[in-house]
């Protein structure tokens, strides 16, 4: 019988769709609890980092580093972490979206900015509505190394040091649990004062060779730990977003799927139907 | 026997953490000992290997390529690099990152092109769903 054979066709193409949304479904899932992992495994660097710069900010009044002391604001520049690939939902949507809500404001206040991308999704973003865009990252993988994030952060950092830009911002998804995450602008630079008064400094280290030479290592160090946290944690958010994308979309192809079914058997019925009516019809001629 | 606690982290990971009865690392301007008790000190390590003997007498050793080291009477933090770091090793980065941005904007017009292709495509896909869907709707 030939009925409806371009809805049978249909029906086998979604549940071949829902097969693939499915897949990705659970690699997301493995790959987010990895992820997680991940983003946990990286703390300990940034605190143990963060109690030795603070001890030292508190030990060296005499000498303060351009990257803790902040200036008036004329140009800022921003490190946008985004994925590399799509199908994970809103996620770098939310983040642009509230990206360029922020650029609106800079530009009301006559800030002029200057954008680093991290990951494809942030450069054809930026290629789509310009802008300055002074340094890329992109291809990281699932498994980013911190020296793949050096350039980048050192090109901020030393437009930063030559005084071409003020300020340095990070843009990010925050992950707060597996269906929920957070776009969030964090200032990287100049860092802010840490509350190191519970700390009183009666000691000081034993620099070798110095203080300053200590300090400039230290903090490059310490900020381009927080770049890669960022850029983890975004990871994480990444698959998380997709989980529930490719979730949903196995659940509506489900829906299409059960609609189609109803209507094949529908067009079935009405042709039998009609055959039988045309030979009770013909039967009833002769 | 007097004891020091060791923290051996990296930016991705923690490496070591436990007790030690001494502990020896690469600094820039030679290598050092610590025991317990060790002035409070700061220094950059070159890269070589961080050796922990262990109280049980035992001895573990782990490659570092660089970071610092942190040292307090009771604790030594080593924030090790995962990765070889100098300075025209850094610039180089910053040139490749550059370059792909500078790559990008010159291909702005052949790819913006095939994005806006992609974009009318999406959207001619939605319209066609949408009549599809009304097509049915008024036919069943």
């Amino acid at each position: 019988m030939a009925v409806g054979k371009e809805i049978r066709v249909k029906i086998a193409s979604v549940q071949n769709t829902q097969k693939i949304t499915r897949a990705m479904e659970m690699v997301a899932t493995s790959k987010m609890r990895k992820a997680q992992e991940r983003m946990r495994a990286t703390r300990p660097y940034a605190e143990k980092m963060r109690n030795v710069i603070a001890h030292v900010a508190e030990s060296n009044s005499e000498y303060r580093h351009p990257f803790l002391v902040s200036r008036p604001v004329r140009r800022v520049g921003v490190i946008v972490v985004s994925t590399d690939r799509g199908l994970c939902g809103g996620l770098n949507s939310n983040l642009f979206r509230q990206l360029i809500q922020q650029i609106k404001r800079w530009q009301g206040e006559q800030v002029e900015f200057e954008f680093c991308t991290v990951g494809r999704k942030a450069a054809q973003f930026f290629q789509r509505i310009g802008g300055k865009v002074t340094g890329q990252v992109s291809k990281l993988g699932d498994q980013p190394h911190i020296e793949q994030l050096i350039g980048a952060v050192k090109i901020m950092l030393d437009a930063y040091i030559d005084k071409s830009i003020d300020e340095i911002y990070v843009a990010s998804n925050d992950f707060v649990n597996s269906m929920t995450q957070k776009p969030t602008l964090e200032q990287l630079v100049p860092l802010k004062a840490q509350d190191s008064s519970s700390l009183p400094a009666h000691w000081d280290y034993i620099y070798e060779p110095e203080a300053k030479e200590v300090m400039d290592h230290l903090l490059t160090r310490y900020i381009e730990s927080l770049v890669y946290q960022r850029v983890v944690e975004n990871i994480a958010c990444e698959q998380a977003a997709r989980m529930v994308a490719m979730k949903s979309a196995s659940d509506n192809a489900g829906k299409l799927i059960k609609e189609l079914q109803l209507i094949y058997n529908k067009a079935r019925q009405a042709a039998i139907t009609q055959e039988l009516a045309e030979i009770v019809g013909g039967a009833s001629a002769v | 026997m007097s004891s020091i606690h060791v923290d051996i982290v990296s930016a991705e990971r923690e490496i070591f953490s436990g007790d030690a009865a001494m502990v020896f690392a690469p600094a820039v301007l030679g290598e050092v000992g610590i025991a317990p008790g060790h002035a409070a000190m700061l220094t950059r390590m070159g890269p070589g290997e961080v050796r922990v003997q262990l109280p049980s007498g035992e001895q573990q050793a782990f490659y570092v390529s660089g970071g610092m080291l942190e040292v307090q009477p009771k604790v030594v933090t080593v924030l090790s690099d995962t990765a070889i770091r100098a300075h025209d090793l850094d610039e180089a980065a910053v040139l490749k990152a550059k370059q792909e941005a500078e790559d990008t904007l010159k291909d702005r017009s052949g790819k913006l092109d095939i994005a806006k292709a992609q974009a009318e495509i999406a959207e001619l896909a939605a319209q066609l769903q949408t009549i599809q869907r009304l097509r049915r709707r008024a036919g069943g």
